[in-house]
Order: structure tokens, then sequence, then C-alpha cells
């Protein structure tokens, strides 16, 4: 019972706030259509994709602060490709790998430099925005058109449908899922947040899987980058600001521990969807986003309590 | 035939020499114990063996080869592992992923489940403990099966020396016994064991053959059944401690605290008293002096920690690296911390103040530190709960209350703070000791209650009790 409690916590979660939001008989028609649906599902998708990269960070217990920075330089990168007319894959590619890269940074400082990853990953972001600002020339950078432009929109916003960037985000989710469960990576990336004495001391290769974790962490977060490109339709080296916060905390939410060891992709999705229902909700209901930022962060405190009171009773 | 052979092995850490010309030989087959005071250089010794640190001087042998890793994977590669005494599981990991860790089974990555929890089925079957339950959090174990676990990862990796440090500190008897048919197990499987404990009777319940180090030299080997105690504890001390528990004098004087558990009678602690508390792991003994103590809620006292020491109450945490002490501060930050607004001037702290304070205590404890400014977590086991109780008596408490004052640390302390806990007694304080090791409890204690079960069962003198009547009370086993 307890196990089923904690396994479907934060799912309990998404229907009290879905319920709560229901309540209200001005909004409620809309708010519970697929149309809305689908428009939260879309909004759902940047935070859900930088969650999956936060997720292997957090269970192998680090943090990433850097990610708004790097969506942001990603967009920037995106855009300029486009805009000397490489093709799509390319773009695609490079962005990723651009993220990755950024990541490969971080990991490596922290690994190699063993310095905690909350300060690398702060002056990252700082590097990161900062670069961002230069490449751009600290001006929005702006295209005719892309096939991109489509990824987080359908035609036809009534219709069936869902964006191409919702597809890939739970593609995505399924593979990171199954990689976390059922490769020795994964579990490596388990027994480095739950002991990382005892991985080195069983031979587990604690610095290169460390590097390898924000490294690929990276990629997910320069994908993150590039649906906001989408979603925008111009670079903007000031966009994402404050994003990692939203990330880490869908994460949190999902039941995963900031002290490591413990986490699963789809609590963290649900976490993310949590967000985006939350945001969505409180504009239909004409609040204030000041309002919507405190209710926020009074939802992480409550989650991050209630599971602190789980894992107690388990003990 | 020789499985190892260490000759001469010098190791120097800065201007200390921790050892000097170390020789060690261990015969397949063999549990051979390693018996030394804290600080006589049993964990450099180890930690040269595992692969830490790498020695100055010296060879090593194994087989016949010779051995020098250069870490500890490769040390576990040649076949020898440890098992060290704090223990080192991924606590979220289920049972069979810490077995294979490290070395799971796998196809291009893929973990190939079926086999690894076959491997670790295994590995606990060998240990008699194939019953264990593979997908539970390790976390969530005993101690004793924790260990177990450990153990068994170590086998996957056959090993052919496996050192044990201190495997039994925390254990209950019935554990330690179950622990013991693992040893002899493995000894049968041919496979060399390093035995490192405090406990001289339960080295000779399990090992063959022992090596007594002292201040980082080998000054004895045999096999234990040719010597006695009194000559071990010579060797190991270099004297001979003929008392290892002081005479008591005084009595006792007014009532000066309330014990109560949730259930069983009440028990009233008189100044100059030393009463023990024995019981199994988990019988709430800890529970109770923290209850006591505010530190856990309790309907029974209704108090805080400030309120307990500002009252002249002290306890002393079992946990002494996690609770007790905060081992990145020096020395005089721990043994002042309680008194800290006594010895500032208007919220002002004066170092010289404190330091001073806690150089008078470093004398009379003979704390082993550079001074008051070293870091506790760099000094010993036994050194650490010298400060510990220093904390205590400084503050001054007049009820102390000691859960496992002296676990884990070496018999010369031991018998300093047996003296130390007699000599609080004499001046009037009242000691309320907690512990599982019933020698202690018999040799310090004006009388002895037995918990079992989160209750206090039974409390008599000790001249009442006999070492198996108390045993068969706290089991619960009809008399």
């Amino acid at each position: 019972m307890k196990k089923l409690l904690s396994k479907f916590g934060p799912f309990l979660g998404l229907v009290l706030v879905i319920g709560l939001f229901s309540l209200s008989g001005e909004i409620r028609d809309y708010f519970l259509s697929y149309a809305n649906f689908k428009i939260i599902l879309t909004q759902t998708v940047i935070v859900a994709i930088g969650a999956l990269g936060m997720t292997l960070i957090i269970v192998s217990g680090g943090i990433d602060l850097s990610v708004g920075s790097v969506i942001a330089l990603c967009s920037v990168v995106g855009a300029l490709l486009i805009q000397q007319a490489w093709p799509l894959v390319a773009v695609v590619l490079t962005v990723i790998a651009c993220g990755g890269l950024v990541g490969l940074l971080n990991g490596g400082a922290i690994a190699v430099l063993r310095v905690t990853p909350f300060i690398i990953t702060l002056g990252m972001l700082g590097i990161a925005r900062g670069v961002a600002k230069w490449l751009a020339n600290n001006e929005t950078v702006n295209y005719d058109a892309s096939p991109l432009n489509g990824w987080m929109t359908t035609a036809d916003p009534f219709g069936w449908a869902l964006p191409a960037g919702a597809w890939v985000a739970l593609g995505l989710a399924v593979i990171t899922a199954v990689m976390l469960r059922h490769t020795v990576f994964g579990r490596h990336i388990f027994a480095l947040g739950s002991n990382e004495a005892t991985a080195r001391l069983c031979g587990v290769a604690t610095t290169r899987t460390k590097v390898l974790i924000y490294a690929l962490a990276g990629c997910f977060f320069g994908l993150a980058g590039l649906m906001q490109l989408s979603r925008l339709r111009q670079g903007d080296p000031t966009v994402a600001v404050g994003v990692e916060l939203d990330i880490i905390a869908a994460v949190i939410i999902g039941g995963a521990s900031l002290n490591g060891g413990v986490g699963t992709v789809l609590g963290s999705m649900i976490g993310a969807l949590i967000m985006a229902v939350l945001r969505n909700g409180s504009q239909q209901m004409g609040w204030p986003t000041y309002f919507q930022e405190i209710i926020i962060g009074a939802v992480i405190i409550a989650a991050v309590f209630l599971d602190r009171l789980r894992q107690a009773k388990r003990e | 035939m020789t499985r190892l052979r260490l000759t001469g092995i010098d190791k120097a850490f800065g201007a200390t020499q921790a050892l000097r010309g170390v020789s060690l030989a261990v015969a397949a087959g063999e549990v051979h114990a390693l018996i030394g005071e804290n600080g006589a250089g049993k964990s450099t010794l180890m930690k040269v063996l595992s692969g830490v640190v790498r020695p100055d001087a010296g060879t090593m042998e194994l087989d016949g080869a010779p051995y020098l890793p250069s870490d500890t994977l490769a040390a576990r590669r040649h076949g020898v592992a440890m098992i060290y005494q704090e223990l080192s599981l991924a606590p979220h990991l289920s049972a069979w992923e810490n077995i294979v860790l490290g070395s799971e089974p796998h196809r291009l990555g893929w973990l190939d489940k079926k086999e690894a929890r076959a491997r670790a089925r295994g590995a606990l079957a060998r240990l008699a403990h194939g019953h264990l339950d593979l997908d539970r959090a390790a976390g969530e174990f005993s101690i004793a099966e924790q260990q177990v676990i450990e153990i068994a990862r170590a086998l996957l990796a056959e090993p052919r020396v496996l050192i044990m440090d201190e495997p039994t500190s925390s254990l209950t008897q019935a554990d330690t016994e179950r622990l013991f048919a693992v040893v002899r197990q493995l000894r049968a499987e041919g496979v060399s064991v390093i035995y490192i404990s405090h406990f001289l009777e339960e080295v000779r319940q399990v090992a063959d053959r022992f090596t007594v180090l002292k201040d980082g030299q080998t000054v004895g080997s045999g096999e234990l059944a040719a010597v006695s105690q009194a000559e071990i504890v010579r060797l190991m001390v270099g004297r001979e401690v003929r008392k290892l528990y002081p005479a008591r004098t005084g009595r006792p004087g007014a009532v000066v605290l309330t014990l109560r558990a949730p259930s069983g009678p009440a028990l009233e602690l008189r100044a100059g008293e030393i009463l023990g508390v024995a019981g199994l792991i988990g019988a709430g003994r800890t529970e109770l002096l923290r209850a006591v103590f505010g530190l856990d809620k309790s309907a029974l006292y209704v108090t805080t920690p400030a309120r307990r020491w500002a009252e002249g109450v002290g306890f002393l945490s079992e946990n002494r690296k996690e609770e007790g002490l905060m081992l990145p501060l020096s020395v005089a930050e721990n043994t002042t911390l309680t008194k800290f607004s006594a010895l500032a001037r208007g919220g002002w702290l004066r170092t010289g103040g404190i330091e001073a304070v806690t150089a008078d205590w470093i004398g009379r404890l003979g704390i082993k530190t550079r001074g008051p400014k070293q870091a506790v977590g760099e000094l010993s086991g036994g050194n650490q709960q010298k400060v510990a109780l220093a904390r205590l008596l400084q503050h001054p408490a007049k009820i102390l209350l000691l859960d496992e004052p002296t676990r884990g640390i070496d018999v010369g302390s031991k018998a300093q703070i047996y003296a130390l806990i007699a000599q609080l007694a004499a001046e009037g304080r009242a000691v309320v000791l907690v512990s599982s090791y019933l020698p202690e409890l018999f040799g310090l204690c004006d009388r002895i209650a037995v918990m079992r079960r989160g209750a206090l069962v039974e409390c008599r003198d000790r001249a009442a009790w006999t070492e198996p009547e108390l045993m068969t009370v706290a089991v619960g086993a009809a008399a």
C-alpha cells in the first residue's frame, strides 16, 4: 500500500491539481477540453526534455544550474545556422552537439577539478548566457522560415494530432526510462548517487560515468533549446531565464531526491506536467504572473515535504 | 602454504612513521587475527594491502608472486578484498545490484538481470543466506544482513584474501555467531581471512593465528591456542593491564532522575551510581536515552536537549561520526560547544579561551592530538571518543547518559574510559551506561537493567546477575 502510494504520489498530485482548477465553473469547460490538453502538452515539452537530462544528473547526486542559459545558447546557435541555410538535419545535430559540448565541459570540470556541481554549473550559467549574447550580437537572431517552426505547433489547433515536439519528448522519455532501468550505465548512475565511494570501490568508472552523465544531459538541454527556437521562431539570447528551476522542481516533485540515488523518468514527466498545468490553469483563472510564481514555489516546498513524510514512514 | 607474505613494510605520512619494518604471513585457508591498539598501524597496513596507499619500503608476495596493487581495484583483481568497518553499500540499490555492482553481466551495455540475480543468489547461498530478498533495497536490511551482502559482493571476485575490519562492532551476539559461521565457511573453501577486532574473546573463537602490532611494528605472532589472553594484552599495550575495570567505591546518594520506558517498571537513578542498560540491538536502549534527553519526541519526557544540558544532563551518542562530533571542526570547538555562551563575552567567542580550556582536557584525558586546533576527524576512534567525553565533563554534567561509550576503540583507551567513568561516579555524578558488551557492564555497574522490545524488563544489583541469566532475559527465553 505504502509502496503504491509512493509510486503514484506524483500522479495523485497531478489529478489533484487538475481537479482543483476544474472546480471553477468559469474555466472548467475549456480547461478540460482536448484542445487545452494539447496546449498543456506542448507547453510541457521544453521542461519535460530538460527534466529528462536533469533526472540523470539528480539521480547521480549532482545538479545543473546552467540549463536556462544552455537553452538560450543553443537556440541562438540554431537560429544562426538556419540563417546560413544549413539543412535541417545538420542544424538539429549540431545544436544537440552544442548542448552536449557544454555538458561535457560541466562534467569534465566537476569530475576532474573535483569542484561541486553547484559551483561549476553556476559558473556555466553565466558563461553560456554570455556566449549566447556574444554570438547573437546582443540581439535576437531572425530568419525567414524553417521546417523547425512546425515542431511545437500543429496546422489545425483543434484537430487530434499532437505536435512533433510532444512525440519527441514522449519517445525520449521511454528510451531514457529503459536506459536507466536496464543498462549497466543506467544502474551505475543510481549507484553513483546512492554511494559514490562504494561505486568507486566496486570498480565503477566514476569519473567517466559522471562526464558521460553531464554530456548526455547536455544533449537533452540542446534539444530543449531547439524546441525553444521552434516555439519563438527566432534565436533569443535572453530567453529561458530561470527555466532550470522549473526543471529541477519537476524532477523533485516527481519523487527524486536531491541527495541522489532516487528518481524515475515517469515521475519527472508527471512533475513537468504538474508545472505546466499549474501555469496553464492560473493563466485561465486570470491570476497575475506573480501569483503563479508564489503558487509554484509553495507547490515545490509541499512536494518535498510530502516526500519526506513518505520516506520517514518507510523507515 | 603461505598465501600472503609481507616483509619489512615501511610507511610514513609526513613526519609520522606509521609502519616500521612490519612483517605478516598468512596461510591459505587460515583466519588470521590482526590485533593492536588504535594507532598501532593496523589501518595503515590494511590500506597498504588493499591498494589505498603504497608502502615506502618492503616487499609483498601473494601466492609466491610479487604483489603491489596500484589502487583498490587492482587489489580486487588480484583477489584481495576488504570489508570495511563502515558498511559500503549503495542503500538505494537492491541487494542483487549491490552484489554485482562494478561487475554486472551485460550484453553491449544491456544488463543481463537473470544472470546477475543468479550470481547474487549463488554468492548469498555460499554464505548460507540464500533466503534474503534480492529485490529489497540494501538500506532496508539489518546491519548484519548488509554485512553479509557486502561479503557476498567480495565473494564474486573469488577472493584469495578477505580483510574484515571490526566486522562485529555493531552486531548482536546471535548475528556474530552467524558471521563466524560465514568466516569458517570461507576458511573451509581455502580463503585466507585477515580478521581485525578489539574483542579478544571473539578473536579466540574464530581465528587460528595472530599478529600483534604496536607503534607500527610487529611485536608478536603465533598460534592463538598457545597464548593466554593476558599475554596478548601485554603485547598490545606493552605493559600488563592487570585490571581492565577499576575498583568502585562510594555509595549511591539521592535520586536524581527517573528512567521510564513505554512499559515496564520505572527506575530511579541515584547520584554516584552507575546503572547499566543491557539488551539486544533494537531493544530500545538508545531510544530510551534519546527520549530522556529530549532528542526524540516521547510522551514520557517533555524536554529538549538545550534544557537538559542546562539541568546538568549530558548525552554521549553511540554514533560519534554522524551525530556525536562535528568531524571537520577542531577539538576545541567540539569540546566546548555546549558552553560557548559561557566562554563568550557579549556574543564574541574568545578562541584563546576555548583553546585553553580544551588544552586542559587534552591533558587530563590523555587525548592524542597535535593540539586544540586539530580537526577531530583526523584523530583515531578512541581519541575521538575522548573528545566527546571531554565535552560532557567540562560542561560539567551531573547526570551522564552514555550510549556505547567504548564502541570500536582499543583496549588501552577502554581501560582509561572505564577509569574515568568510575571516577565520575565517585565524584557523585550519576551514570547511565548503555552497552552491548556484557563484560564492561559487569565490570563497571552497580545495577544492570535489561531491555527487551522497547520495555524495561528487569533490574538487579550486579551481583545478583550472571551473564547467562541476563542473556536469557534479554532474548526473552523462558528461564
